[in-house]
């Protein structure tokens, strides 16, 4: 092979690979979407679908009895104006992170929980991963369990599903990665001994062996950025919010889980 | 009181073999770690579990550092006749908590 043969050859092979590369870097199509689940081992995943395993209960049942619990000036429980979760917050978390009109900006789950101890039970607002927060959270999403993820098509929320994207695709940190690079390019591939998924915030808040404890997807997105070597945005940041909605608008028709557990 | 997750059966037949789960909410801090401030976060963990069926002992475990946090144990018993399983932790700071479960046995 003479050597004007092998570079063309090797020209080839590598605009193949890129092609492949490229094709592969795309966001996954809607039948090719995976929840995190599925790249779980079997014991992982029979832990999250068995209620007495799964240790995301265990704040579900916190989150249950903090509901009927009066709290704040008011002397209200979230039960008093919301009536019985089971019915009244069935399908609620499905729909978040939602607008909110006084604010002019999109609210996380946790952000209105909070939001509504303040207005209407004139409460102090629960610290971020505070155990009464994830608690509250946990088990107003478990009530939408199985539903599919259905994030209104509201105009107020464009700009911000935008800019969320354009953070997901932005490099960040020391090691100048962006979100997508790893879960959209580089899905299904290990990275270590983990296997980098999709990014579809379907289990949240879930519990994650690792931190041996229940989080949120701010908290998943903020040890993200430390990963990157980036500075990770504050809990309740909006830039946070928005990348919240950007995966939630990814994820639109796949069924929550929450609690989730993952490895 | 921690929040728990206990899994028994509400009624068996007498001789059958019965399984018990049990989670219990719990940070097991091994005592290893520092904390933001760089000082040792005190160890804290739950050093044995027990379960009591109608007062006999039936099953019981000893609980290291080495215990995840929120630990779950599954063991199995003989339902015998109708009464009360008794579960037990006991841990460092004289945590001590017992949560009963009943069942009832049929000939």
């Amino acid at each position: 092979m003479d050597c004007r043969a092998f570079i063309l050859l090797l020209g080839v092979s590598v605009a193949a690979s890129l092609a492949a590369g490229w094709a592969s870097g795309q966001t996954p199509s809607a039948g090719q979407r995976r929840s995190g689940f599925e790249y779980m081992g079997r014991s992982t995943q029979a832990m999250q679908q068995d209620d007495t395993l799964n240790p995301g209960m265990l704040w579900v049942g916190e989150g249950e009895a903090l509901w009927s619990r009066p709290a704040g000036a008011g002397g209200k429980a979230c039960i008093h104006c919301h009536a019985a979760a089971v019915s009244s917050m069935r399908g609620v978390a499905a729909r978040y992170p939602a607008f909110d009109e006084r604010l002019a900006r999109p609210l996380s789950l946790g952000q209105r929980i909070n939001q509504c101890r303040q207005q209407h039970q004139q409460a102090a607002p629960l610290g971020a991963e505070s155990q009464e927060l994830l608690s509250l959270e946990t088990y107003v999403a478990h009530q939408s369990r199985g539903l599919p993820v259905a994030l209104p098509d509201d105009a107020r929320l464009a700009p911000f599903l935008l800019q969320g994207e354009q953070r997901f695709r932005q490099r960040m940190g020391q090691l100048k990665l962006s979100c997508a690079q790893c879960h959209d390019t580089n899905a299904g591939k290990r990275l270590g001994s983990s296997v980098i998924p999709q990014a579809h915030p379907t289990g949240y808040p879930l519990y994650r062996l690792e931190w041996q404890a229940l989080g949120s997807l701010q908290r998943r997105l903020r040890a993200c950025m430390s990963g990157v070597r980036a500075e990770p945005y504050a809990y309740g940041a909006q830039e946070l919010v928005e990348l919240e909605l950007y995966l939630a608008a990814r994820a639109r028709g796949m069924a929550l889980e929450t609690p989730g557990v993952r490895p | 009181m921690a929040r728990t997750l206990i899994h028994a059966p509400a009624t068996a037949k007498r001789g059958e073999v019965i399984e018990i789960r049990a989670t219990i909410a719990h940070p097991m801090e091994t005592g290893y770690r520092s904390g933001d401030d760089g000082k040792v976060v005190p160890r804290n963990i739950l050093r044995r579990f027990s379960c009591r069926y109608n007062g006999e002992l039936v099953f019981s475990a000893e609980l290291f550092p080495a215990v995840a946090a929120n630990p779950y144990l599954a063991f199995h018993t003989l339902a015998t006749e109708s009464g009360t399983l008794a579960l037990t932790w006991e841990g460092d700071g004289g945590f001590l908590q017992t949560e009963n479960v009943s069942i009832a046995v049929t000939a």
